[in-house]
């Protein structure tokens, strides 16, 4: 670990004179406590020595010295010039007592820029006489000379090291930067009725703000918005378990309050002490503009309606604080024409040159001038950036907006029109029931050959998991299938009362493993679903659990099928 | 509903298990006893005749997974034929169709296994 800095250029001027001699470096890199310095020399190796007829190998010796900060042998070299008599170095010191066991005679402090950055150690003459004269003055003009070029090669190395590690931390957080990228919604979801636009800039490399959007079963929407206290790589990570623990609570949990309290719970056991996230959840209806929200400690969202600016209201402890911690519910609606942002700290706490803070009041005005969401989004950083001049960004800035147009339908107008609605009972083998009665009823729909094979069994499919596995063969159970043409095309809708809670996510089937017998020869109805029609939504409401099967009909062109083989 | 299946030996190597009807739960026993008495003599292939098969699902899927299990365990290979177009496309994406070779009627199946 310890590499010896080449001064060989030492070695042999000494060698042809028989002296035993090696510099002794300090090592720049060498662990220990502060302060604390670890010399290190360089002993001939018995391959080299026997190349070296002059030399008397059985003398040489390894010597690593440990010479503490205030051991009184460092003052006493830092001021002497010259070779010194180990005789004459002070008593007392642990480091001479070493010198002298090892059999050190004489020591050359190298000396550079008034700093001693080496020692060159010599044990006895070979002649066993004493040092002359010349030799100490060849010693003498030789330290001069190695001193700067040792510190010089201390300095590289240290320099090398330093850029090294900087290197690998640069790179290392730009991976980190990436990771928490894919953590953040990758694009938003395009809602009919509404606009959803969001910014997101850490003030480090990573950050510990986030939000996401998810779907939830009943068709309503999750907004999430939060911030982990502090910055960098310590938020990033909390922000990233946060994360993870909000996208399985919220669709699973559904209510704003439950979520908050669920993840709180889940937090308070591992967070660091001091660490805490500010979080915010709130849950919309696309139709109704009904919003229900809780709040933990986070920022709370300012609306622009038709007459000012109004902030919604709910409180609650931040995440990781206390265990048990309640959350209020809060309800309240977003009309159509109306804009609400979510924000994080790093807006309202910015400063400017002047030392003042951004402020809620600032925010509220620009929430009061919005034209839309987006350009919300966009006059937020650029009055930011105007506000800071030449002030760094504080904190990580996060800004979400909501807006609901104007035209906003109150319901989907286009209603869909039921060509067929019925019931079976929940018995073994119905599924072929369900199978006959779709295709007596789509036979004539618009749809291909292709197409009506197609939902069939992607009919019978989920009939069959709605009677085993919803509805877990109890007859008395129904059913219920309706059949719908959409304005894209054609929609199944299969229902039974079995409710899904936590369904484990089934293995994708894979032929390979089966017929190595590492899965079972079963598992391929939901396989078949996904791959029959173009889309598979499933929704929960209470104990009712519905599939629905979509197959879109292009009314331009003849439909393509995206897979090959009903072409082959 | 009960599914038989009758079992042709066409040639020394194969012999054609002809279906009927539906494969899915109910086909479980009729086909297992529909292989057993076509691996009797001892053929290199095994025809699964779908012609006049007219309804596949996921269960059915499984009992020909499990059936091309015992074939290849046996060294037997297994053929399709009269698949409609509709299945066809499900042997693809399943990838049964990796593992067993489809032909558009019986005779062209039995014809490769003596090639």
């Amino acid at each position: 670990m310890v590499q010896p800095l080449e001064l060989d250029v030492a070695a042999p001027t000494l060698a042809q004179q028989p002296h035993h001699a090696a510099p002794v470096g300090l090592d720049p890199d060498a662990p220990g406590t502060a302060g604390s310095r670890r010399w290190w020399r360089r002993s001939r190796t018995a391959d080299e020595s026997q190349n070296d007829v002059a030399t008397d190998t059985s003398k040489t010796q390894s010597l690593t010295l440990d010479i503490a900060p205030n051991d009184p042998v460092l003052a006493f070299l830092q001021g002497a010039s010259g070779p010194v008599d180990v005789s004459t170095l002070p008593q007392g010191s642990p480091a001479v007592a070493e010198m002298r066991e090892s059999g050190v005679e004489l020591v050359v402090p190298l000396v550079a820029s008034g700093e001693m950055v080496g020692l060159l150690a010599l044990g006895q003459r070979l002649s066993e006489r004493g040092y002359s004269h010349d030799d100490r003055r060849l010693l003498d003009t030789l330290a001069r000379y190695a001193a700067p070029a040792l510190r010089l090669g201390q300095m590289v190395r240290q320099q090398q090291g330093e850029a090294r590690v900087r290197e690998r931390i640069e790179q290392e957080l730009k991976v980190a930067q990436l990771i928490q990228q894919q953590f953040l919604p990758q694009s938003l979801p395009n809602l009919a009725g509404w606009d959803l636009s969001a910014f997101y800039l850490p003030a480090r490399t990573v950050g510990g703000d986030f939000y996401d959007v998810m779907e939830l079963p009943d068709g309503r929407i999750m907004v999430v918005t939060g911030d982990v206290t502090d910055k960098g790589v310590p938020a990033a990570l909390v922000m990233a378990s946060t994360h993870a623990l909000l996208r399985e609570a919220g669709p699973r949990l559904v209510s704003p309050a439950a979520v908050l309290g669920r993840v709180n719970e889940l937090l308070c056991t591992d967070i660091p002490a001091h660490m805490f996230v500010t979080c915010l959840v709130l849950v919309f209806d696309r139709d109704s503009g009904e919003v229900l929200l809780a709040n933990a400690g986070h920022n709370l969202p300012f609306v622009r309606g038709r007459d000012g600016v109004r902030e919604l209201r709910a409180t609650g402890m931040p995440l990781g604080l206390m265990p048990e911690s309640s959350y209020d519910e809060v309800r309240a609606t977003i009309d159509p024409g109306e804009v609400l942002l979510l924000y994080s700290d790093g807006i309202t706490e910015q400063h400017n040159d002047r030392d003042e803070m951004f402020g809620f009041n600032r925010t509220q005005e620009l929430v009061g001038r919005a034209q839309s969401g987006s350009e919300l989004v966009d006059d937020c950083v650029s009055s930011l950036e105007r506000f800071s001049g030449t002030r760094e960004q504080e904190d990580d800035v996060t800004l979400v907006t909501l807006e609901r147009s104007a035209a906003a339908r109150p319901k989907e107008l286009k209603a869909e029109e039921v060509l067929s609605r019925f019931s079976v009972a929940s018995e073994p083998g119905n599924e072929r029931l369900v199978l006959a009665q779709v295709a007596e009823v789509l036979v004539d729909s618009g749809l291909t050959t292709d197409q009506l094979e197609r939902i069939k069994t992607a009919s019978s499919e989920a009939a069959m998991n709605a009677i085993e596995h919803g509805n877990h063969n109890r007859a008395e159970l129904p059913v219920d299938v309706v059949v719908l043409r959409t304005d894209t095309g054609i929609a199944v809708e299969i229902s039974d009362l079995g409710g899904r809670g936590e369904d484990a996510v089934a293995d994708i089937p894979d032929l390979e493993l089966k017929l190595a017998g590492l899965q079972t020869t079963r598992g391929w109805g939901l396989f078949l679903i996904e791959n029959m029609v173009d889309e598979c939504e499933e929704h929960t409401r209470e104990e009712r659990h519905t599939v629905r099967l979509v197959l879109h009909v292009d009314t331009t062109s003849a439909h393509q099928a995206d897979e090959p083989g009903g072409m082959s | 509903m009960t599914t038989q299946y009758e079992v042709v030996t066409r040639n020394p190597e194969s012999a054609v298990i002809v279906l009927t009807g539906q494969i899915d739960r109910e086909a479980a026993g009729g086909l297992a006893a529909a292989y057993d008495a076509a691996a009797a003599s001892n053929p290199t292939t095994v025809v699964l005749d779908f012609d006049a098969v007219d309804y596949i699902n996921s269960t059915g899927i499984a009992l020909i997974v499990s059936l091309l299990g015992r074939a290849r365990a046996e060294k037997r290979a297994v053929h399709a034929s009269g698949l409609t177009e509709h299945y066809r496309h499900i042997f693809d994406i399943t990838r049964l169709s990796d593992f067993i070779q489809v032909f558009s009627d019986v005779d062209a199946a039995v014809g490769a296994s003596t090639s």
